[in-house]
């Protein structure tokens, strides 16, 4: 038996992995574009440190004189990306998920202990549900980076029609430089995010594929990952309570990764069951027993 | 919120779920690289694939919804114009041209050419522009041009009946350059039949005598050197609609 935790729901996945190629696309078709007046670049005054871009990177690419077919791909599938990433934002809030995406007050401190351990200086990580808080930050940031990039776009492609839109960017010459930072800006989380993935491993990306993220084999599992509870394997859901809570952070103090759990060294009975959403939706009643949410988890959420 | 539902799931079950999902995944990825395929091996038209195109004139016509001609350009004041002014584009300007023999035609029905000299435009109302000169390419310049309004140009020459036509179609004297207009963009208060840049008289390389100056549009419209105008409700021929661009290429 495989003990496994219902992750990303379908509706996010459809939304990932059509953004995934529709964005590729747009920064692709973007940068045909943008090749027709490549006037950006990073320095003061008269040096340049990083002209955007290189001639050996345009030519390696074939960018070059594609600038109308670069514009009839882009504004053929700017529908599918704001389209998606509209829908995506509908459902995030409809559905509460939003509240396992949206930073909260300790994430921003949570986020450098998170960078920190990233890093190897660092061996425990704060808790945290679904993601932690620097995914919070950064899933949340592309969000936003999204919706900018729709209208930064917008006010770029119609800055007649959109005027007022337009001027509260700065104008069109600015709202382009946004346009191409946000770009910047994307390409950088890609970056991060496929070496993120696959540092994480095989099992986190399947996640992204089946939603599921499998945990350790049930029968091995006698030592726990911190938060997991032996009431997990006998059909008892539960919730922290101060007493979990204590031993969890003092566990984490030691840099304890995981915690034996025995008869002397037994887990606090649960308090009252957990409510949680998506609990109805068991795959098949015979062969699924729920078990308790937990708090903190062995796998890396990506 | 607590997101976690953990289920104990067989794992035969769980190879067959994940079987699943991967082969979904895998078929929707082939399919959506043969669809890649395919966008680009379309029938061309007029320049580009054929899907592509249609999104490009749907766009046109769904964001002409947006256009009015309460939506002005921005204007700039007389110390934000440039003094030079960009040249970039020389098609339909080679040196075959005679500027003594230059007579604007406008051809109002077929068979029907109205011949105009320069003073019978400059005795038109003067209306001078300032404004973001913006070039398909992304680069934008603000620019001073002054000229006649085309709208008052229409309603001088009882053009009224051309105005109801979809079209205006405009060509340099050896019609090697041309462009097709939609009738609203070009009857747009700020559209103007331009003869002076920077308070000057324009010069040669800027489309002396007349050139069109339509801020609603990208600078590929802004036809130097008109020869011939003509009205129709088929789209005209463009020249870099031709060569793959947005028809409407409107702002």
């Amino acid at each position: 038996m495989k003990k496994v935790i219902k992750k990303h729901p379908l509706a996010i996945r459809w939304f990932h992995w059509i953004n995934f190629p529709v964005l590729a696309i747009m920064i692709w078709s973007g940068l045909l574009i943008y090749w027709a007046s490549d006037v950006y670049r990073l320095g003061w005054g008269d040096k340049t440190v990083l002209k955007f871009f290189p001639t050996s990177f345009y030519k390696a690419l074939h960018i070059p004189f594609r600038l109308a077919e670069g514009m009839s791909i882009h504004f053929f599938f700017m529908w599918f990306f704001a389209l998606n990433g509209f829908v995506y934002v509908l459902y995030l809030i409809f559905s509460g998920e939003w509240r396992l995406i949206v930073p909260n007050r300790k994430s921003l401190k949570e986020s450098f202990l998170v960078v920190l351990h990233d890093l190897h200086l660092r061996k425990s990580v704060p808790t945290q549900k679904k993601y932690n808080a620097a995914q919070r930050i950064a899933y949340t940031g592309v969000i936003i980076m999204g919706i900018g990039s729709v209208l930064t776009g917008l006010s770029i492609y119609k800055p007649i029609q959109f005027q007022t839109l337009c001027n509260l960017l700065g104008g069109y010459e600015w709202a382009r430089a946004e346009h191409f930072t946000l770009t910047i800006l994307f390409t950088s989380f890609f970056v991060v995010h496929i070496v993120q993935v696959i540092l994480a491993g095989w099992n986190n990306f399947r996640g992204m594929v089946t939603g599921l993220d499998v945990l350790a084999e049930n029968k091995e599992m006698i030592a726990a990952p911190i938060g997991v509870s032996s009431a997990a394997f006998h059909n008892q859901p539960i919730v922290e309570n101060k007493e979990r809570f204590e031993r969890q952070k003092k566990s984490e103090e030691n840099h304890a990764d995981v915690e034996i759990l025995n008869e002397e060294n037994p887990l606090p009975p649960a308090t009252k069951p957990a409510d949680y959403p998506g609990k109805s939706e068991m795959i098949s009643n015979d062969e699924i027993i729920p078990v308790s949410p937990k708090e903190n988890n062995e796998s890396q959420d990506k | 919120m607590n997101y976690k539902e953990e289920i104990i799931i067989s794992e035969k079950k769980l190879r067959k779920r994940t079987l699943i999902s991967f082969s979904i995944f895998i078929v929707l990825l082939v399919a959506g690289l043969l669809a890649w395929n395919k966008l680009h091996q379309q029938p061309k038209i007029e320049g580009t694939p054929g899907t592509l195109r249609k999104g490009l004139n749907f766009n046109g016509t769904f964001f002409s919804n947006f256009l009015s001609d309460d939506h002005l350009a921005k204007t700039y004041p007389l110390s934000a114009a440039v003094a030079h002014v960009r040249v970039n584009g020389d098609a339909g300007m080679e040196n075959d041209f005679d500027t003594s023999t230059w007579k604007l035609q406008v051809v109002r029905n077929p068979g029907d050419t109205l011949f105009l000299t320069m003073d019978d435009i400059k005795s038109l109302p003067k209306t001078d522009i300032i404004f973001d000169f913006k070039c398909i390419e992304g680069w934008s310049q603000v620019t001073h041009w002054a000229g006649a309004k085309f709208s008052d140009f229409m309603a001088k020459y009882n053009l009224n009946a051309q105005t109801q036509m979809q079209y205006v179609g405009l060509e340099t004297p050896n019609k090697k350059y041309y462009v097709g207009i939609d009738m609203r963009s070009i009857m747009h208060p700020q559209t103007l039949l331009c003869y002076e840049m920077n308070g000057k008289p324009l010069p040669m390389d800027q489309g002396y005598p007349l050139r069109l100056i339509i801020p609603v549009k990208y600078g590929i419209k802004h036809l130097k050197r008109i020869g011939t105008m003509y009205f129709t409700n088929e789209r005209p021929p463009d020249y870099w609609y031709e060569r793959g661009y947005d028809y409407f290429s409107g702002l």
